[in-house]
């Protein structure tokens, strides 16, 4: 597994997709990781950083994709070339790679790590649920991608003799749990650390309070989640 | 990096609080970032005494190599008594009574008898970490010195609330601890104030980000500074703020941090008129 370190690393580039925002910034040694591991990005300003799952590893960058709707997310969003940023990863448990016929699915903000998953798994079929004609202009970023918008829900359309691998927000999640029986997915919560330390990041699995830093964000189906708020 | 590697830079390992029986702690939502500093709401979450004893502090020791301090919480003095009584050992360094939780229910004695009851019980140094709440911490700290502190942590977290969009509380418990840089203030305050009333070492926290917070701290009595909240956003935070101590010092007029140490207590002269 690859060792996590912390560098400070130069923006690239800001770009907007549709209502999201993709940021680039220089790999330097860091490791990409496994898709759907995630790292802490300094948030200029701000006193925590953001745990960011990883959307692509082009030669020499990570790039993040983040929607700007909270103060951290609105202050990586006006990050400009040349800026520097601590990033600390790669952290978590990513996607286990070894399937079959792989079928990626991904809400909203949800569909940030595929397009780093797609790539590896050989640009596979995916289902990507969006709110809007806008934001579904993220899925220009998912090869072989069918694009569903609210009403419609990727639980709909989603063929059920597929390996799941998802991301996207909990009632989604569930929905899919519920449909697919060995699907991987990729959880949410807000970290203050990413590396154990802090436990604020809880979520319950198996009936017990874990980490989802250190657990996570990926679960395996049989892993029981459920979350209290 | 991990947890271990962090520890590692460190003096000295102060354990999350250990309570006699397991703690799952709070249901999330247990963090919420604010403008100047973060909740948390994380509620003592612990394996328990005997677990605690048995695995997870042979683990703490052998992962970090430092001396261990073990945080101690409970719900009456004799929770806290009987799990001293099981801290002589030799992979405990100190004990540190977390006296101020504010994100569980307080123990109805006071410090200070909380303090006496361990001290019967135990040899280890025993630090009394206290809330910057009270309005009159000198007798706080006198009080607890007189029970047999060894020493004084200042401070615990201020309780606050932090609001969705929607104004609702962001932390299922509606209610946690505030720290970060905005505690710094309070921080200091504490210390300069606990100064004024012992000799005893005091580990000043709170706030620190940097050498020059460190030092300020320094200057206002503290014998020993803690890392808390900084280490989330900055697992190195350790080995810069130690760096930047020195420097810090020579900025501000001192050879060394050494010799900053109380100089917030020295008498301000002041030009006439």
């Amino acid at each position: 597994m690859s060792r996590p370190a912390r560098e400070r690393r130069r923006v690239v580039s800001v770009e907007p997709v549709g209502p999201y925002v993709l940021v680039r910034v220089e790999r330097g040694s860091l490791d990409p990781g496994a898709p759907g591991q995630f790292f802490m990005v300094e948030a200029p300003g701000r006193v925590l950083p953001r745990p960011m799952s990883l959307c692509l590893a082009p030669p020499g960058e990570l790039a993040f994709l983040l929607d700007p709707i909270g103060p951290g997310t609105r202050a990586l969003a006006a990050a400009e070339p040349g800026d520097r940023l601590h990033i600390f990863g790669p952290l978590g448990n990513g996607f286990r790679l070894d399937v079959a016929r792989p079928l990626l699915v991904g809400g909203g903000i949800g569909v940030a790590p595929l397009p780093y998953l797609s790539d590896v798994l050989g640009q596979p079929p995916a289902v990507l649920g969006f709110r809007t004609a806008e934001h579904a202009e993220a899925a220009v970023l998912v090869p072989n991608a069918e694009v569903v918008l609210d009403p419609v829900l990727v639980t709909d359309v989603m063929p059920t003799d597929r390996d799941v691998l998802a991301c996207g927000p909990e009632p989604m999640l569930s929905a899919i749990r519920a449909l697919a029986p060995s699907a991987q997915l990729a959880w949410e919560a807000p970290m203050a650390c990413g590396y154990g330390a802090c436990y604020g990041c809880v979520v319950e699995i198996d009936g017990e309070l874990k980490r989802l830093c250190v657990e996570g964000p990926v679960l395996e189906q049989e892993e029981e989640l459920s979350f209290s708020s | 990096m991990t947890a271990a590697d962090v520890a590692q830079q460190l003096d000295a390992f102060v354990t999350k609080t250990v309570t006699p029986e397991p703690r799952e702690g709070n249901a999330p939502t247990r963090i919420a970032e604010t403008e100047f500093g973060m909740l948390n709401a994380i509620g003592l979450a612990n394996p328990g005494r005997a677990s605690f004893l048995r695995e997870t502090l042979p683990q703490i020791a052998r992962i970090v190599e430092r001396p261990v301090w073990v945080s101690v919480g409970g719900f009456c003095a004799r929770d806290y008594a009987e799990t001293c009584e099981q801290l002589a050992r030799d992979d405990v360094a100190a004990i540190e009574l977390n006296l101020s939780c504010p994100n569980v229910d307080e123990a109805p004695e006071s410090a200070a008898e909380i303090v006496a009851a361990c001290r019967e019980v135990v040899a280890k140094p025993l630090y009394a970490k206290l809330s910057p709440h009270s309005w009159d911490l000198a007798q706080t700290v006198r009080a607890v010195e007189s029970a047999g502190a060894d020493g004084i942590s200042l401070v615990n977290t201020l309780r606050g609330v932090a609001l969705d969009a929607r104004l609702r509380p962001v932390l299922a418990r509606t209610a946690g601890g505030y720290s970060g840089p905005a505690l710094k203030p309070v921080a200091l305050a504490a210390v300069h104030a606990a100064r004024t009333a012992t000799d005893l070492p005091i580990v000043g926290m709170g706030g620190v980000r940097s050498g020059r917070d460190a030092l300020e701290l320094i200057a206002c009595g503290a014998t020993h500074v803690a890392l808390g909240t900084v280490l989330f956003a900055d697992p190195d935070a350790p080995l810069r703020v130690r760096r930047e101590l020195a420097d810090a010092a020579m900025q501000a007029g001192h050879a060394s941090p050494e010799s900053a140490f109380g100089a917030a207590h020295e008498p301000v002269a002041r030009l006439a008129n």
